[in-house]
């Protein structure tokens, strides 16, 4: 017998109820029972981080989590970072920087950085900007095979300078 | 303005940052079913027997299949052939039966409607296999194993050895790795039984060989089988090949007539996607007082794994073909021991054949340097092919072309390097690898510099399609037979026809791969897409902007010769007021409006073929800096130069973009990734926890200088491919950067550079240096 819970989650706002095998991951629930298949799974054993997601404002990979685990859980996913058809500064960014390139590594990229940047992350301790350092090791909690990283590590920290309200945009461009 | 040379952001990014591309497992069909793929857990042996009867009882489980379900004798062709070399013995059949040969070949495929249940039931199958020893060292393999032995060369190299001032040979072995796209392999076959139809989707790279092949295995008429446009999540070489789930799921779904979906999980893609580079080189060079090369010889053993797949000797034969490589080599020698193994069968990686060609013969100077007490950049200046050479026809055929160096000033390129390689700082004075420096401040880190060079190739033939047509709305459309798989072929394209037809590139909208919108496409691989493909959507946006015009000139009443199309519109020069927007054009050719002469087909669109029968040759120059810790063996990459001449950038971000990714995965396999396997045959690297790929931790940021002094003579476009050339050298340059840092006379033997290997280097080094 399947051993079957019922989860409600909300994804990017928007509320869901769902009755799902114990075993079924966050990500499997996501993509193939909600919809949201912007959330990728690149190796299924929590390396390559192509899955992933914002819960509960902690970045999490979402194949390392079970679908029941997200029970009264905020979920925000790559589809909830956009503003409409405004891309999201960061998404932006990604593009101006040639941070992606088959983009199946993007999402779960764009979810941990967002996460980091949300949590106050953009200056250091005594108020120093985000240095390369901390965006490359921030960087290097995901795998990406196309890029080679660099447009990501300059794409954080673009947005990082510019939501710390410095003219840091500019200064991370491609020359 | 043309649209062609400049820093567009791509179309692809769009739907790609919101979450909305659209990957094989992306796509579902109602009343789907799954598949898994049940595997060989041994390396060699006789299958005693394989009983499904348990996981065909399994709940939810729809039919468990084994080779004795299938027609008889199905095995998967090669699609690279080269003449002589009859591979047809050692073909992978679609499911084992009787031997298997590797861990990870399939043996069977549980369908069932929920892919845990897959899973499940695919532990159910008892297998039973009488093993057999492993062949896993390619070097000592019995003679039976040996698939082909491929040559090229030219001169009398005997008689330049024996004649020469100075003989230089070493080994190096290169590491079995490969291009592990992000994205594993995912197919869905949706059959619809009463149109007799079959819709694919997640073959890429080259749909439409995939669907004849399909096809004819399965007796269909191709028409009826349509392969998707999908993304890739990066292809590399490995993707798209025709595998034996690309039989065994469309197959599958015919027989049960419902759709069938298989994705890959990661374990599996490690042991069966196509593994890449395992060669052992033995390889010499003659040279004369001066330094002057006079001879190249190198004994090469490929460990193809168990099967010659698709790409049957394709990756040996490139070996030794472009082994001579930027220089002038009077007399030349390969030779290529191909041999199976237990292990996964191989297939092409990015740069295949020149990656470990180039590691071997860039390497081997470093060390004839050394032993000639030459500066390594002045020994490579002296043995450059010159300007004036160019073309430079060498006797030999690779993928059944001549190999013709079409263009270039190889010495021009190689001292811009060297001197924006000083500009940067990488040089620590001049290199004298028997004294290894220590980095200042670093706990005996060693500062190493290394530098090679290196000739690929590009836009291989024969031939690739292109459609274009331009709708009422006034959009342009692009139907190509390339594939997407993260190259930003559709922004390439778009700028390509927006350039030929005077249209904005925002209107541009590429279809790339789809069979049934381009039935006679070649694919995307061999950095082929922007030369050959970029040249057909040419010719066909230059036929479509002639009618267009010839039909303005009918609606204007006015000469062609008057007529100017620019930003979407038709103008008569000379009058602002007469003009008229390339919509209404598409709307005149349309039948019945009044414009069309008779026989004058309908429709504002082309369809152009662009044939070439020869490749164009790109070529750079690496430059590396590493750190050694003698204590640990890690090595970390400092900075890294890549120095590289593309005829013509359609769009310089993305070519910057594809090199430095290629250093990144080039880092990989120099220092990190490697399939290794236990004495049994039994894969050591089948998760990412051991199949160590670099992260932004590994990778320096990379510095280019794109060079594009060298227009291709050969294409419309005057351009050369880009998708291998950041992974040609790394082996050669790092190799070459470790070997300075630790100040070794000889080669450093074999690759990938791990620390273990590192360690062993050092200690050796020290120990020479103390009895020195």
């Amino acid at each position: 017998m399947k051993d079957m819970h019922a989860v409600r989650v909300t994804v990017n706002g928007r509320g869901h109820e769902l009755v799902v095998e114990a075993r079924r991951t966050l990500a499997d629930m996501l993509r193939h029972d909600l919809g949201y298949t912007g959330t990728h799974l690149g190796c299924e054993h929590g390396i390559c981080g192509a899955c992933t997601v914002i819960l509960d404002g902690q970045p999490a990979r979402s194949c390392l989590v079970f679908g029941v685990q997200a029970d009264g859980a905020q979920v925000r996913t790559v589809e909830g970072l956009a503003d409409g058809e405004r891309l999201s500064d960061l998404q932006q960014a990604f593009s101006d920087h040639h941070a992606l390139q088959c983009g199946f590594c993007t999402p779960g990229f764009l979810m941990l950085a967002e996460a980091y940047l949300a949590e106050a992350h953009l200056t250091g301790a005594g108020g120093e900007p985000l240095t390369e350092e901390q965006a490359r090791e921030l960087a290097a909690a995901n795998l990406c095979r196309c890029t080679g990283y660099q447009g990501i590590v300059e794409a954080i920290l673009a947005t990082a300078r510019a939501r710390a309200g410095g003219n840091g945009a500019a200064e991370g461009s491609p020359a | 303005m043309s649209a062609i040379g400049a820093r567009l952001p791509r179309k692809e990014d769009s739907r790609l940052l919101r979450g909305r591309g659209r990957f094989g497992d992306d796509v579902s069909a109602p009343g789907q079913l799954w598949a898994r793929v049940v595997r060989s857990p041994c390396a060699h042996g006789l299958i005693r027997e394989l009983d499904v009867t348990q996981a065909a009882k399994a709940p939810g489980i729809a039919r468990v299949i084994t080779s004795g379900d299938l027609p008889g004798g199905l095995a998967i062709p090669v699609r690279l052939t080269i003449p002589g070399a009859d591979l047809g013995d050692h073909l992978q059949p679609v499911l084992a039966a009787g031997t298997v040969r590797y861990v990870g070949e399939p043996l069977a495929v549980v369908v069932g409607g929920d892919p845990y249940a897959c899973e499940d039931a695919a532990e159910l199958v008892d297998i039973d296999i009488a093993e057999r020893p492993a062949v896993l060292d390619a070097r000592v393999a019995p003679a039976q194993q040996v698939a082909a032995e491929l040559a090229a060369g030219y001169g009398d190299t005997a008689a330049a050895f024996a004649a020469a001032a100075h003989v230089v040979s070493i080994e190096l072995a290169i590491g079995r790795h490969s291009g592990v796209p992000l994205e594993p392999r995912c197919l869905l076959a949706v059959p619809d039984p009463r149109a007799g139809t079959l819709d694919i989707y997640g073959m890429t790279k080259v749909p439409v060989w995939n669907r004849d092949l399909l096809a004819g295995l399965l007796g269909m008429d191709e028409t009826l089988i349509r392969v998707h446009a999908v993304d890739a999540g990066g292809g590399f070489g490995v993707r798209g090949e025709f595998y034996p789930e690309d039989f065994l799921i469309p197959w599958l779904s015919l027989a049960l007539a419902r759709p069938v979906k298989w994705a890959e999980d990661r374990a599996e893609h490690l042991v069966a996607v196509n593994h890449s580079r395992q060669q052992h080189h033995r390889i010499a060079a003659a040279f004369d007082a001066d330094g002057r090369i006079t001879a190249l010889d190198d004994d090469i053993v490929h460990d193809n794994g168990a099967y010659c797949r698709t790409h049957g000797v394709a990756v040996p034969e490139l070996t030794v073909a472009m082994l001579p490589g930027p220089y002038r080599v009077p007399a030349y020698r390969g030779r290529v021991r191909v041999v199976l193994t237990n292990k996964t069968p191989c297939g092409t990686y990015r740069a295949p054949g020149r990656f470990e060609g180039a590691a071997a013969r860039e390497h081997l100077l470093d060390v004839a340097a050394t032993r000639l007490g030459m500066d390594p950049v002045e020994l490579r200046r002296r043995n450059l092919l010159t300007a004036a050479e160019m073309p430079y026809r060498r006797p030999i055929t690779t993928l059944n072309t001549e190999l013709v160096l079409d263009t270039g000033d190889y010495p021009a390129l190689l001292a811009a390097a060297a001197r924006e390689a000083d500009r940067l700082g990488y040089r620590i004075g001049p290199v004298a690898p028997r004294a290894p420096r220590v980095s200042s401040g670093t706990g005996g880190r060693l500062r190493g510099f290394g530098l090679a060079m290196f000739v690929e190739k590009s836009g291989l033939g024969p031939q690739e399609t292109a459609d274009v047509t331009v709708s009422k709305s006034g959009a342009v459309h692009v139907y190509s037979g390339g594939t997407s798989l993260g190259q930003g072929i559709e922004t390439v394209l778009a700028q390509i026809a927006a350039d030929a037809l005077g249209v904005d590139p925002r209107v541009v909208q590429v279809t790339a791969g789809d069979t049934a919108a381009q039935p006679f496409g070649a694919g995307s691989w061999a950095s082929r897409s922007t030369v050959v493909g970029g040249s057909a959507v040419h010719l066909a946006a230059t036929a479509v902007r002639e009618r267009a015009v010839r039909l303005a000139a009918r609606m204007l009443e006015a000469a062609e010769e008057d007529l100017d199309l620019a930003d979407g519109f038709i103008t008569v020069r000379g009058d602002q007021a007469a003009r008229i927007a390339l919509a209404d054009v598409a709307r005149a050719a349309e039948p019945a409006r009044g414009y069309l002469r008779p026989g004058e087909p309908t429709g504002l669109s082309a369809r152009r073929r662009f044939e070439v029968s020869r490749m164009t040759y790109p070529y750079g120059a690496h430059a590396a800096v590493v750190d050694v810790d003698p204590g640990t063996g890690q090595v970390r990459v400092l900075r890294y130069l890549v120095a590289y001449e593309v005829g013509r950038a359609i769009n310089p971000m993305l070519v910057e973009g594809q090199l430095r990714g290629g250093v990144a995965q080039g880092i990989g396999g120099t220092l990190l990734e490697e399939f290794g396997y236990d004495e049994a045959g039994q894969p050591q690297a089948i998760t990412f926890m051991e199949y160590r790929m670099p992260t932004a931790a590994e990778v320096p940021a990379v510095d280019v200088l794109l060079s594009q002094d060298a227009p291709a003579p050969g294409n419309p476009l005057g351009v050369m491919g880009a998708g291998e050339g950041g992974v040609s050298a790394v082996g050669a340059a790092v190799a070459n950067a470790v070997r300075n840092a630790l100040g070794l006379a000889g080669s450093v033997g074999q690759l990938p550079l791990t620390p273990a290997r590192v360690r062993r280097l050092a200690d050796a080094s020290a120990r020479s240096g103390a009895t020195a």
